[in-house]
């Protein structure tokens, strides 16, 4: 039987019974049709909406729930409020019980590198402490920030500060002796912070030998692959290439020219520092002929024409030398040639090329060292066009080359004769740089002009923008911050391919003609006959020979 | 950058290795705010310093209510006492495209023509004009260059009302940092020039509001600007590889943003090759 269910809005009842006033209310329905009235009821309420996929018994659960666990004032009031919310709850995530995970950003990592340069490393003992501060190889970054900071040149001191504990994580780290902070080279993706370095005498670690032969000009012979023919044809053999690379310079040793101090490069404080090769010169003539901005990866390759012998460290540690020959200065007199007894000869770069510090040196004011470029010296040794700092014959094959070349002046062997490349000698003069078109290669400022008492000199290079030096008093430093190029004010032009060798060497017996036509042929042959016909008439005895040459009809 | 927040803003641009010195930091801290009363700009910005060989000028730019609108142009040799500029024309512009080489120093130095064309010089002569053109001129269309070439805002800093002008935006936080690192969330702060060859399906995606000036992400030649995070990610730095010296900064989740140009003012033409 079917139980007087609640009344449809369509069925006829509906409405009219209140609660309580209903005719039926005073019959006790029985209680299984009870118990089926209530069945069909929750079934009715179990059914799930076809929008929404709720239902209302378990929304009604909820509501009720949530109302008996908050206990709202006026909760008739805001039943509607009520069972809005918690339906829009439905779509929230519940709650885990673990919090939720925060977004690692990548920046975290980075602090978390740079707290540790702030972190004293473990087993230091007292020993040490008094070791450091005596005499030690790290530079006083922040002191020299503070000079540059007066011109306007320098990076944020917060960076300053960073990369002073970074150098001193390297200066604890290698056998150092002298230490300095050499700049910053910017990049495409990453920039490179660079110290200068030099080792103790007897600490360098060997350097690899497999760097000479990556590096070695790509000047391939063509007779190489002809090597397993000759094994087949014996008789006929194609002709031996005649092509002879020119020679490979040998790099300058360690401690000297070029490579006098060893470079350590990373790309930010905090970072492992990284050992930066020797240069060779055939990387610097190279690099001389490239323009290429940094991407700051080490072993990036360096796509470029001519083909630079090496990777992105390679090119880095060709332009830092070249920076360096041309743009390390200092005031005169403070540096002196080391007294020993040499030849006086001032020819050939194999005489001076040490220098110490003058302990009589007087510093000049600073408007005398802003007045004139003759106040400052190089102390670098420029970089010949030949990619060394002190000339090298190649074909000189004897041990003792400096020497000998001192001594002798002609050479019998050469195939080519080779002029000695003379660069200027240590010590010179910033007035005898070249000035570049009509701009003089070096801006003298006094970084102020209220305050003359405590006023810096400063030099800015012209032909390097971004090599700074600062003087003031005994104090001088150099640095560089900049993208690593020369300044040119024409466009850069890259080289043009070498013209197309010649395979052979071109002459009559293979050079090709026309074949002659048939009427300068005939008219040859009577030609010949008239000649032959005249040759009869004088030399009447010899007719034999004659006949032999008229087998040429064709 | 503001003027307001210059001390703030030096320490962010200072990767690479430019910036002011104290004497000049404080000495620019109250002569640009004598010039935005002298002035009434509503918007004073410290545009940069150009090296020259013997001297260097300092750069500001003063906005108006519209701040699209042409800016008023002023130098200064140090710092304290400044001149205004005179606007930029075409004229100028080209005349100055065809010098090389550094800046000298001095606002009143000549430069002499070394290669004209003939129609040129005849023209110039009927005219009256000496082929000459001063440093001064020079100097305003270099930095108009470099403005319409590579002055950059990030998205949304700015709005364009319905009228028509250009006012910033109160309600830019500044950007997330993954959107911090793409180029397209930058823009050129000048006149759009792609923006009407867009197709239309890429032009409805695009706000009016905010999305009406050219984005950094079809610059020519590609890869002319440097991304990169300074200071362990916090602050994202972009350097123009076309005119070197040219930084942005922009702290990702905060308002700060700026650019600044410290160099030589000169083009790097050699740019497609060192790529």
């Amino acid at each position: 039987e079917r139980g007087h269910g609640p009344y449809q809005p369509h069925e006829p009842g509906y409405g009219l019974y209140q609660p309580g006033f209903s005719p039926y209310d005073d019959q006790i329905p029985e209680p299984e049709s009870r118990m089926l009235s209530i069945q069909n009821a929750k079934a009715y309420l179990l059914k799930s909406s076809t929008t929404s996929g709720l239902n209302l018994y378990d929304h009604l659960a909820n509501m009720l729930t949530k109302i008996l666990d908050e206990q709202p004032t006026n909760a008739v009031d805001i039943i509607e409020n009520i069972s809005k919310d918690v339906k829009w709850a439905q779509f929230q995530k519940k709650m885990d019980t673990l919090r939720d995970e925060h977004e690692i950003l990548p920046t975290f990592e980075a602090a978390e590198k740079r707290k540790s340069l702030f972190v004293k490393a473990n087993g230091e003992g007292d020993e040490e402490l008094e070791e450091e501060i005596g005499e030690t190889a790290l530079p006083n970054v922040m002191e020299t920030a503070f000079y540059f900071e007066q011109a306007g040149i320098g990076l944020s001191k917060d960076e300053s500060y960073h990369i002073f504990l970074a150098l001193k994580k390297l200066v604890s780290a290698q056998p150092i002796q002298t230490c300095r902070f050499w700049g910053k080279i910017l990049g495409l993706e990453m920039n490179y912070i660079i110290a200068e370095v030099q080792y103790h005498e007897g600490e360098e670690e060997e350097e690899e030998t497999e760097e000479e032969e990556v590096t070695e000009e790509g000047g391939k012979e063509l007779g190489e692959v002809e090597d397993e023919e000759e094994e087949k044809e014996k008789d006929d053999k194609p002709p031996e290439s005649t092509y002879k690379p020119p020679p490979v310079i040998p790099r300058e040793e360690n401690g000297t020219g070029a490579n006098k101090y060893v470079y350590f490069v990373c790309n930010e404080p905090g970072k492992p520092w990284v050992k930066l090769p020797s240069v060779t010169p055939a990387q610097i003539v190279c690099a001389r002929q490239i323009k290429k901005f940094f991407t700051g990866r080490l072993d990036a390759p360096v796509v470029s024409f001519p083909p630079f012998p090496g990777n992105e460290a390679n090119y880095l540690r060709a332009q830092i030398a070249r920076i360096s020959a041309g743009t390390q200065i200092s005031p005169t007199g403070l540096y002196q040639f080391t007294e020993e007894e040499e030849d006086e000869e001032e020819e050939g770069g194999g005489g001076r090329d040490t220098y110490e510090e003058n302990p009589d040196f007087q510093p000049l004011s600073v408007a005398e060292m802003v007045g004139s470029l003759s106040t400052w010296v190089h102390h670098t040794q420029s970089i010949l066009k030949q990619g060394r700092c002190v000339w090298l014959n190649p074909f000189q094959k004897s041990e003792e080359e400096e020497e000998e070349e001192e001594e002798e002046e002609e050479k019998a062997e050469e195939p080519d004769a080779l002029q000695q490349e003379i660069g200027p000698p240590l010590l010179t003069p910033l007035s005898e740089d070249e000035a570049i078109h009509n701009i003089p290669a070096w801006t003298a400022q006094s970084s102020t002009d209220l305050i003359p008492q405590y006023a810096v000199a400063i030099l800015r290079s012209n032909r390097w923008p971004g090599a700074y030096a600062f003087a003031s008093g005994r104090k001088f430093d150099n640095i560089y911050f900049g993208w690593g190029h020369k300044y040119s004010p024409e466009n850069h032009t890259p080289a043009l391919p070498p013209p197309v060798q010649a395979e052979y060497p071109s002459g009559p017996e293979i050079t090709e003609m026309r074949d002659p036509t048939l009427e300068e042929e005939l008219a040859f042959k009577a030609a010949r006959e008239a000649a032959l016909s005249a040759d009869e008439e004088e030399e009447e005895e010899e007719g034999d020979e004659d006949d032999e040459e008229e087998e040429e009809d064709d | 950058m503001e003027a307001a927040s210059l001390p703030a803003a030096l320490e962010l641009a200072a990767g690479g290795g430019e910036g002011l010195s104290p004497e000049k930091r404080a000495a620019l801290g109250a002569s640009l705010l004598l010039l935005q009363r002298d002035y009434r700009f509503e918007r004073l910005w410290f545009w940069g310093c150009i090296q020259g060989v013997r001297g260097a000028y300092y750069i500001a730019e003063g906005l108006g209510p519209d701040r699209a609108a042409p800016r008023s142009r002023l130098y200064s040799l140090n710092g304290v006492e400044w001149s205004l500029l005179p606007p930029v024309t075409k004229e100028m512009v080209a005349q100055a495209e065809q010098l090389k080489g550094r800046f000298q120093g001095d606002p009143s130095f000549e430069y002499e023509y070394t290669e004209i064309n003939a129609e040129d010089a005849e023209r110039l002569l009927e005219d009256g004009n000496e082929p000459v053109i001063k440093e001064e001129a020079r100097l305003v269309a270099t930095v108009d260059q470099i403005d319409r070439a590579v002055g950059i805002v990030p998205r949304g800093a700015f709005v364009k009302t319905p009228l028509g002008s250009v006012h910033e935006n109160r309600s830019f936080e500044g950007l997330s940092l993954m959107e911090a690192k793409k180029l397209s969330s930058y823009f050129h702060f000048t006149e759009p020039v792609n923006l009407k060859t867009k197709t239309l399906l890429e032009k409805a995606d695009l706000d009016p509001s905010t999305d009406f000036l050219d984005s950094l992400e079809h610059d020519i030649p590609q890869g002319s600007w440097t991304v990169q995070l300074e200071k362990g990610g916090t602050v994202v730095v972009l350097r123009s590889l076309l005119w070197l010296g040219l930084t942005f900064y922009h702290v990702p989740m905060t308002k700060q943003y700026g650019y600044v140009y410290f160099g030589t003012g000169e083009k790097n033409f050699d740019l497609p090759f060192m790529l």
